[in-house]
């Protein structure tokens, strides 16, 4: 049989996309989220104060993207309208990130199979919940694929370096200098030097807080933070960190360039 | 669904509403063919008072349905975002699906933009929702809320009154709204100190929200054998504050206290 002139088959064109976006997503800078003791940590180095990389959805979800930011911005937007809407028709407590996650893989997997380009985005959609058995991290890729992730997620630039790293020091219930701290050991490439406080995007959802619980930390707040991270290493303090750290059952974070779902066998 | 995604109007949400589920927005409700009487429960009065740094406001905790006390406990005051608040007079359930709206609207902005509405927008929209709520008003629903917030901008607290048909009056000092509002103010006139600390003007406005029971039969006064105490938002700098009840009580117990000696109250000094 032959084949009419500028054939492509359905392998091909779905591998030259998603081959496409993770060349886009991977150009970035990574974004770590990941549990602390009292709720979720965000951090993005992003020199920009305006352009933001982490966002608050609504009460109890956070938002964090890499890749194209006119892309992940319009999904941010959809993402608090979708929250707002739910929350005004029904009740506060009735807007979930697992809702959330869904409608964002459903649009991302529509774009993915239907567009001539796939988003350039991932993102991460986490919630906050009373205890951290209640917490969700929901990471979700170009191609609409959901990840349910355990504790931490890294997303863009080398993430499986960054995860790699993340995961030696991440412990469960780190207080939050020491998240913020493993966050940017893990961010930094060895031998590197830190983002200061100025480069970097901060926020967390704080199960304490009362009403809204993202809160961005910036300027002096942010500043007292890093100093109080004990200096360039492991937490000495964190003697029963061993056990927990011999276990981990968290789940390596998949990096962009990681096994994808994306529709084809390879 | 796609207007989710696809929506390219203003960061405001009921603007969006309007276009993506206008059944949800109160204003689109029907207008009743009959004019509805005052045996919806109404709810009655709220007081507001600037002090140093930041604004506090009060209500009575009554709701009457004609001479009927429809509820002892409702609540009025309403948290709309970090730095303000407002409070219902008029229609209870209206306001408060107006509260509940207005709340979202502030919060979908905030978000969107990544900034908080200047002091003025929040008191704008407000009016333009008290205008949507016309031809509802016509009809006998009438609802007029009372706005207070904290300006970054200034550093001080703000207050902003409505009528029926929107507004905003911004108020000097000190306000009241509702069916006993003439007696706080006249109470609030005498008792208001202008830089007073919170805690003396949250006093004050105990007093002129007492003063108004006393001589309002649609306020309530506080309920000292149920303990149903005034709703009470202080806010500052620090953002909103809703005071408990316990610290509420003691406040109130110790103006019963001299109330007892002296039913009238304080008296403001001749010169």
């Amino acid at each position: 049989m032959s084949m009419p002139f500028g054939y492509a088959s359905p392998e091909q064109i779905m591998r030259d996309r998603a081959e496409y976006a993770r060349k886009g997503i991977a150009r970035g800078r990574s974004v770590v989220v990941m549990q602390y003791a009292d709720g979720i940590l965000f951090v993005a180095p992003n020199p920009s104060k305006a352009l933001h990389k982490i966002s608050e959805i609504y009460d109890r979800i956070g938002f964090a993207a890499v890749g194209r930011y006119n892309e992940f911005e319009s999904l941010r937007l959809a993402g608090i309208r979708y929250a707002d809407i739910n929350g005004y028709t029904f009740n506060r407590s009735d807007v979930t990130g697992r809702g959330l996650a869904n409608l964002y893989a459903q649009q991302l997997g529509m774009i993915f199979t239907e567009s001539i380009k796939s988003l350039e985005v991932e993102i991460v959609v986490a919630e906050v919940g009373d205890s951290p058995a209640e917490d969700q991290i929901y990471r979700l890729t170009f191609d609409g694929s959901v990840f349910d992730e355990q504790g931490m997620a890294v997303i863009g630039g080398q993430a499986e370096a960054v995860g790699g790293r993340l995961k030696e020091r991440y412990r469960d219930n780190l207080p939050l200098p020491e998240a913020l701290d493993a966050a940017l050991a893990a961010l930094t490439e060895p031998g590197g030097e830190r983002p200061p406080a100025a480069q970097l995007e901060v926020a967390v959802l704080d199960r304490g807080r009362e009403h809204r619980k993202f809160q961005r930390l910036t300027g002096p707040r942010l500043e007292r933070l890093l100093e109080a991270a004990p200096p360039g290493g492991t937490p000495e303090g964190a003697a029963p960190a061993e056990e927990p750290e011999g276990e981990a059952p968290t789940g390596p974070p998949t990096g962009p360039d990681g096994d994808i779902d994306t529709g084809s066998a390879e | 669904m796609n207007n989710l995604f696809t929506y390219t109007g203003s960061s405001s949400f009921t603007e969006f509403l309007n276009v993506h589920a206008p059944d949800l927005l109160p204003a689109r409700a029907q207008a009743p063919a009959a004019r509805v009487s005052d045996e919806i429960p109404h709810a009655t009065t709220i007081v507001a008072a600037t002090c140093a740094g930041g604004v506090v406001m009060a209500g009575d905790r009554r709701a009457t349905s004609g001479n009927i006390i429809s509820q002892r406990d409702i609540e009025k005051v309403f948290r709309t975002d970090d730095y303000s608040c407002m409070g219902i007079a008029g229609t209870a359930s209206t306001g408060i699906e107006m509260a509940r709206l207005y709340r979202v609207e502030l919060e979908h902005y905030e978000k969107t933009e990544g900034r908080s509405l200047s002091t003025e927008g929040k008191a704008n929209r407000l009016a333009t929702m008290i205008r949507g709520n016309l031809p509802m008003a016509m009809q006998g629903l009438v609802v007029v809320p009372l706005f207070a917030a904290y300006d970054p901008a200034t550093d001080a607290g703000r207050i902003f009154g409505y009528d029926v048909g929107g507004g905003p009056y911004e108020q000097r000092n000190y306000h009241a709204i509702g069916s006993g509002s003439i007696f706080a103010r006249g109470s609030l006139k005498k008792l208001y100190r202008e830089d007073a600390s919170p805690e003396d003007t949250v006093k004050v406005c105990l007093n002129a929200l007492y003063d108004a029971a006393d001589d309002d039969s649609a306020t309530g006064g506080p309920d000292v054998t149920r303990k149903i105490w005034p709703v009470i938002a202080v806010i500052t700098a620090d953002g909103f504050r809703r005071m408990p009840d316990a610290e509420v009580a003691e406040l109130v117990q110790s103006m019963l206290d001299l109330r007892m000696t002296d039913p009238d109250g304080p008296t403001a000094p001749l010169r």
